[in-house]
């Protein structure tokens, strides 16, 4: 038996079925991750609003996802009169798939990542823009006039929020010199003032570059205080209005991906990936506390404060969040430059 | 102050420009109820917005003409549903007025403290209802918190905890207890911190300030214009409150403030509500320690009202505005006219003046600060 369990380990490590069974992992996770964060999200809501969240199925709610994810699926799934049904039908798996290939490349622990590249990072922010489109595709196909006022929001946001993003995660390439997810964790290697989010030295505004990340982090994932595509007493549900069942389903476990694609992506390149700041647990789940801490407090702040609006938020990026972030792209390669003439 | 207000550059007729018809409403979040709002929009920007109401028109004034005054009390704390009792309370003053009935002094002052504990508990709807528009969803489950304590003080002496019908001709249903008037003062007492807790973390937010000041401006001529009263007049700088102005009751008595802001934006509205729920608890707890013994309702108030034929008039401050109950009798059980003027339909009337050229989301902001019951305007 015990040998019969080797050989089916040794034969799914194998090139091809390792993929299939990592990416397996990855979409379970991401699934598992999508309800629950869900649950966790409506537990922290209610005590953060003096109420006890779901209560009802199963203990402490837990089953409430179940419920939830049961109900959408028996639910049919109406295209609109009018809309574009290939498009309205492909909007939501538009929104999914990238996120399921972001993770593909995110070292969750030493040698646990389905995918090493050694272009991991750029590739997350290519197949990141894909999920603007698909935002864009469901509100324009939905011919709904919320949704298209939705579709356009997401368009001038995301363009905004994607330039200081992408400025942040240039200077963490210069500070770091390298692509590869695998190797900025490993360079964090030691106690946690070796943690990229310490390296002052480097770049001694390194906590407000992790500050931008988190902002620009909150904004692609059109959480709230910048959840304009979604604004509830505007837009009424933006661009997923006209979407029922599973149809919204997908696009509300998209938004959950996304954030904890967004959350492990700041505790690689921030937070030290796996490395622990002390010596006890195994890296992985010291990667899980990290992620999901980052995941509480978006929780947190979106509970906490109401929506910006929409021009504030583009002002935010192009007037404070852009000349911050290249401000401190100059800073990082003045001061890599200095370093190396000193050495 | 104004900071980075939008320009409406198409809307200046430089460009060609393509508008399209949004219908806000009658199901939508934002409008909290079955109002309707035709929207001509340029982009996000609001050409032109005309509410459409009627969704929950009920006859209330085609009702009061064709039942007896007693049969159509129960009516006034259905008009606007959060502030049934200062409706009740102008219904009721209108009647008194009209047949010289003289209310003992202990029921006018359980009057006052029963209306102000009701003021506070809308505007503590409107805050909580007003932050969710904003997109804050947490403060109205602590708003609901505290309402809770003043639903639960008046469910003990009316019954009810929403269409209370408790003021009757000549003085109340009944006496109030020692529960009541202890919990009234703890109340006082639980609602100080907290509405300084509310300073600290919601007023002082600088997302909200930066939401609310300088946005959706609107002007005392404005408000003249379309007869806009309570917070939203005192909101533009002038202080008219129907209880300083044609003191009704016993707040000729009580010492109270008016509080107005001159700014006309949306923050001053909102701070006007706010300080009048301090001054509600000002007037709560003088109201208590004046509270005088004796009998709560007037003696020898006939059965069957008929009131000597003539037009009578009575107005009250309700949590919108001014309330005015005209009754025209013509001598018999049933009233001629009964016309209600109600606060909410006129502080509407201005919202298409106001919201022009406004980005929909601070022209939902400026709607949800003129505070709305909808009730109230379709009567």
């Amino acid at each position: 038996m015990r040998a019969l369990f080797s050989k089916l380990i040794t034969f799914l490590g194998t090139e091809p079925y390792r993929l299939v069974v990592a990416l397996l992992a990855i979409v379970g996770f991401v699934a598992l991750n999508a309800a629950y964060l869900v649950w966790v999200e409506r537990k922290a809501a209610g005590r953060f609003q003096r109420r006890p969240g779901p209560t009802e199925v199963g203990p402490a709610g837990l089953l409430q996802p179940v419920a939830d994810g049961l109900k959408l699926m028996a639910k049919q799934l109406i295209v609109p009169a009018g809309a574009d049904a290939t498009l309205f039908r492909a909007a939501p798996l538009l929104v999914m798939a990238p996120v399921l290939m972001g993770l593909a490349v995110i070292p969750f622990g030493p040698g646990l990542a389905a995918r090493n590249l050694n272009v991991g990072l750029l590739m997350i922010f290519a197949l990141g823009s894909i999920n603007v489109m698909a935002l864009m595709v469901g509100g324009w196909s939905s011919r709904n006039k919320y949704a298209m006022m939705s579709a356009a929001r997401v368009v001038s946001q995301n363009v905004a929020y994607e330039i200081p993003m992408l400025l942040v995660v240039i200077t963490m390439i210069m500070a770091t010199g390298t692509t590869d997810l695998r190797q900025i964790v490993l360079q964090q290697a030691g106690p946690f003032w070796h943690w990229n989010l310490f390296r002052v030295w480097v770049n001694p505004l390194m906590p407000v570059t992790f500050l931008i990340f988190y902002i620009c982090m909150l904004e692609e994932t059109n959480r709230a205080p910048f959840d304009m595509a979604e604004a509830e007493s505007e837009l009424v549900a933006g661009a997923y209005t006209e979407y029922g069942g599973m149809g919204f389903g997908v696009f509300f476990m998209a938004e959950y991906a996304n954030i904890v694609l967004g959350c492990s992506l700041a505790t690689v390149l921030f937070l030290g990936g796996w490395q622990r700041p002390f010596g006890l647990l195994p890296g992985l789940l010291w990667f899980l506390i990290k992620m999901y801490f980052l995941v509480f407090s978006v929780v947190w702040v979106r509970w906490t404060f109401p929506r910006t609006q929409f021009y504030r938020l583009l002002n935010l990026s192009w007037k404070l969040l852009i000349p911050a972030s290249l401000f401190t792209l100059i800073l990082s390669a003045a001061m890599i430059k200095i370093l190396r003439a000193l050495s | 102050m104004i900071v980075n207000e939008p320009t409406c550059a198409s809307a200046a007729g430089t460009a060609p420009r393509e508008t399209f018809v949004l219908n806000l409403g009658p199901q939508h979040p934002a409008t909290h109820g079955v109002l309707r709002v035709k929207m001509t929009m340029d982009g996000e920007y609001v050409l032109r917005a005309e509410p459409v109401c009627g969704y929950i028109h009920r006859m209330q004034e085609k009702m009061g003409e064709n039942r007896t005054y007693a049969q159509y009390l129960p009516n006034t704390s259905r008009i606007d549903y959060l502030s049934a009792m200062t409706y009740t309370h102008g219904f009721v003053g209108a009647v008194e007025r009209a047949a010289r009935i003289v209310v003992p002094p202990r029921a006018e002052y359980i009057r006052v403290i029963t209306s102000e504990l009701n003021r506070i508990s809308s505007h503590l709807v409107w805050w909580g209802a007003f932050l969710l528009d904003l997109g804050g969803f947490t403060p109205l489950l602590y708003a609901f918190d505290d309402r809770e304590m003043i639903l639960d003080l008046l469910e003990g002496i009316t019954g009810a905890r929403l269409t209370y019908c408790y003021y009757r001709f000549g003085g109340l249903y009944n006496d109030v207890d020692e529960a009541f008037l202890r919990g009234a003062r703890q109340f006082v007492l639980h609602m100080r911190p907290r509405l300084k807790m509310y300073r600290a973390l919601v007023t002082e937010n600088i997302i909200l300030r930066k939401r609310l000041i300088g946005i959706g401006p609107i002007s005392a001529e404005l408000c003249r214009k379309y007869g806009a009263t309570g917070p939203v007049v005192r909101g533009s700088g002038v202080a008219y409150d129907v209880r300083k102005a044609e003191p009704y009751s016993v707040y000729r008595e009580l010492d109270f403030d008016i509080p107005a802001f001159p700014e006309g934006d949306s923050m001053a509205r909102y701070l006007v509500r706010m300080e009048e729920m301090a001054q509600s608890l000002r007037i709560i707890e003088q109201a208590l320690d004046k509270l005088p013994d004796g009998p709560v309702m007037a003696e020898k108030v006939p059965r069957v009202l008929k009131l000597p034929a003539g037009d009578y008039c009575y107005a009250v401050e309700a949590a919108r505005g001014r309330f005015m109950v005209r009754l025209v009798s013509d001598n018999k059980e049933i009233p001629y006219r009964v016309k209600l003027r109600t606060p909410c339909l006129s502080n509407l009337s201005l919202f298409e003046e106001a919201s022009r050229g406004m980005l929909l989301a601070d022209a939902l902001a400026l709607l949800g600060s003129l505070d709305m019951v909808i009730p109230d305007i379709d009567r």
